[in-house]
């Protein structure tokens, strides 16, 4: 029984680090950004949501629409009025931008976080479940808004993968985390590629803020937590790589579901954070990164 | 490099001179129109802590509104500590140093209290807590009356607290549930110490076994393997103790329809903008607050929580209506003391005898074994078990002012809904 229990939440809290964890690698190994206002683009889409779905009264389904075009907006935004500025600047020398564009996210990421605490208070929201209710899986009482937010989490990962590999933008934008000038000299427009992968980062970041929020609940005091855990995630799968974030999250997600059944709530991120001290020590590229 | 590296640093110096300049021009002018300023530090973006500046701006309105102090307006000064011990130690410094206030009524979290504690002592700025409960806040003036004298808890102890749950919980589980056996479930901060402790004494006293003590951390936001752990002990009832945490927890339960009830203290279903926080999850949740919106505990309470509701469009979080009552308190005490020298004030506060929103405030003196905390008792304060009904708070016990009957939702299998 407490076997199955750990399957079964492990299971969804994974995916759900699966689909944060996507987003963030793909903006990495496409654009080169480590984008440290992921967690509060999260709560953004997660807040937003809890606001429509009561205040507006546009109810599960409309509020959880409406918190992932939020997450797209501010992702729009974080590139074109944080990202794209610094990228183009020529005051910035070239070596420097990284390091501008992941403190100006991580400043750009508090101002969000302060702008939420401000308008609708760091007391934790949580999104109406589209579907309420529990279902018994062998004896396990189990929220079907858990099994939503895994099935929801998988499959647009799934609709990641077919992009990537199926079609002629996708395998563009594989090339230009390979070899952007290579992509550039073919005759790619790469200010296009890299709207279409902030797009795609929105998105799965909006839907992933929304899961979170309708199974975990969120406040903008989560907003550091969030972003250091996609970071964790990130680092032990290999930065950039996206399969490799896949098996991190799996890996996190049931160590600290076990952790949290086997031994106590209390230290559920310890053995994760030892675990990622280790790979970094043993494999700094991470469990599947490239070099 | 260099030559713009200094001149950024005259820059700042000018913009510190110049911000220097301001400040004491500002408390220069604030001298001259002497009002009688009170500090109010607490968490303003937490729920709990919002209610505290909202409540003291009321009653300050309401108080000038009347003429004021000895002709005398109040000034409240706001400053938010972001739940920070520091940031509110530097905003008492300020208050105390620049802003030159009477008194300071602050936070409701015990761990910011705890560190104003001494600063209130060293800097003679009378405080008073109007939310945060942890017993050590007296027994820390006990050990050194002449020193922290200046410091007055507002709200009940932990101890107090875990007193009035325990009562309520033999009215209610015991004598008409048949409940035996429970499971505490506290974070683990700083006002949960004493409240345990005592939750451990008290409970087997009333008849309600402890199957289980569970001290989560405030960070949990996956309270599955915690249900999970606790419906297998099979208790009657979860008897709670949660300020920090509370949407998460209540939300879980809801939705992981966990059948065992829970009971006790959870602070932030305080606020009316719980029910909505929680989609409606807070539904036949019972917790201790000391009033409540819809019952006359005083002929105070009502009309407050009526006004509060005008002015902020909700219901006040448990620690607005003491921040309301402290800044009556104050200024009855600066009335008494004939102005505001801190030891005159705090002789006067030690004297205080006053009706407000939660009952009749008369503070314990200094031989008592806990020293300017709240008296507790009949014809004092008694405390309330309020819970969620369909939106609204309804207080629920004790008997003679309960205006509605504790009723679990349809998932808790009580022993008397299974018999049924």
């Amino acid at each position: 029984m407490l076997t199955l229990q750990i399957l079964i939440d492990g299971f969804a809290i994974s995916s759900l680090y699966a689909l944060g964890a996507v987003g963030f690698t793909l903006i990495f190994g496409v654009c080169g950004v480590l984008n440290l206002s992921h967690g509060a683009i999260m709560v953004a889409a997660a807040v937003a949501a809890w606001v429509f779905a009561g205040t507006y009264g546009a109810g599960p389904v409309g509020g959880a629409l409406g918190g992932v075009v939020v997450g797209l907006v501010v992702a729009y935004v974080t590139y074109g009025l944080i990202v794209r500025p610094i990228q183009r600047s020529r005051l910035i020398p070239h070596e420097e931008k990284e390091i501008f564009v992941l403190t100006s996210t991580l400043l750009w990421g508090i101002m969000i976080q302060e702008a939420i605490a401000y308008f609708f208070t760091s007391n934790p929201k949580t999104v109406p479940p589209v579907i309420p209710g529990v279902i018994n899986i062998a004896g396990v009482r189990t929220p079907t808004n858990e099994l939503l937010t895994a099935v929801v989490s998988l499959g647009a990962i799934g609709l990641l993968w077919v992009l990537v590999n199926g079609t002629r933008r996708g395998r563009a934008l594989l090339a230009a985390a390979i070899n952007p000038r290579g992509l550039t000299l073919l005759g790619f427009e790469l200010d296009r590629i890299y709207l279409l992968v902030w797009t795609i980062y929105g998105l799965l970041t909006g839907i992933a803020g929304v899961l979170l929020g309708a199974f975990l609940g969120v406040s903008s005091d989560n907003v550091g937590t969030l972003t250091a855990s996609a970071f964790s995630i990130v680092v032990l799968g290999g930065l950039g790589s996206v399969s490799g974030s896949l098996v991190a999250a799996f890996v996190v997600g049931y160590l600290e579901t076990c952790t949290a059944y086997l031994v106590s709530p209390t230290i559920r991120t310890v053995p994760v954070l030892l675990l990622l001290v280790a790979v970094v020590y043993v494999r700094p590229q991470g469990l599947l990164g490239r070099r | 490099m260099g030559s713009r590296t200094s001149a950024w640093t005259r820059a700042g110096a000018c913009a510190a001179v110049a911000t220097l300049c301001v400040a004491g021009m500002t408390g220069g002018t604030a001298r001259a129109a002497d009002p009688l300023k009170i500090g109010v530090i607490a968490e303003e973006s937490a729920i709990s802590g919002i209610a505290i500046p909202n409540g003291a701006k009321l009653a300050a309105e309401e108080i000038n509104k009347a003429g004021g102090v000895n002709g005398r307006m109040i000034q409240i000064i706001e400053y938010d500590d972001h739940a920070s011990a520091s940031d509110a130690v530097r905003a008492f410094q300020r208050a105390a140093h620049e802003d030159h206030v009477a008194a300071v009524i602050a936070s409701y979290m015990s761990e910011v209290v705890l560190a104003l504690e001494p600063w209130s002592g060293r800097l003679h700025t009378p405080m008073i807590t109007p939310g945060a409960a942890s017993d050590n806040i007296t027994k820390r003036i006990k050990e050194d009356y002449d020193h922290l004298k200046y410091t007055f808890h507002g709200y009940m102890t932990s101890t107090s607290i875990a007193d009035i749950v325990c009562d309520a919980a033999k009215d209610m589980l015991v004598d008409k549930l048949h409940m035996q056996t429970a499971v505490v479930m506290s974070e683990d901060a700083a006002w949960t110490g004493p409240l345990d402790a005592e939750y451990l004494k008290c409970l087997p006293k009333i008849g309600l076994k402890v199957l289980d003590h569970i001290r989560l951390s405030p960070d949990t936001t996956d309270f599955t393997p915690i249900y999970n752990k606790i419906e297998g002990e099979k208790p009657d009832v979860i008897i709670t103790g949660l300020s920090h945490v509370g949407v998460q927890p209540t939300v879980q339960w809801q939705q992981q329809q966990v059948p065992i009830p829970m009971f006790g203290i959870s602070s932030q279903a305080t606020s009316s903008t719980f029910w909505k926080d929680t989609n409606g999850a807070a539904q036949g949740v019972v917790f201790n607050m000391a009033s409540a919106p819809d019952t006359p505990v005083t002929p105070k309470t009502i009309p407050f929580a009526k006004a509060y509701v005008a002015k902020y469009g909700i219901d006040p979080g448990y620690a607005g209506y003491t921040a309301y009552d402290d800044v009556y308190m104050i200024a009855d005490a600066v009335k008494r003391a004939g102005g505001t020298d801190p030891d005159k004030l705090v002789d006067a506060l030690e004297k205080t005898d006053y009706v407000g929103t939660i009952g009749r405030v008369v503070f314990r003196g200094r031989d008592s074994e806990f020293p300017h905390a709240l008296t507790i008792g009949k014809g004092y304060i008694t405390g309330l078990m309020v819970e969620w009904d369909h939106g609204k708070q309804v207080t629920v016990w004790p008997e003679g002012v309960a205006e509605g009957k504790m009723s679990f939702p349809a998932f808790v299998k009580t022993k008397q809904s299974s018999a049924n």
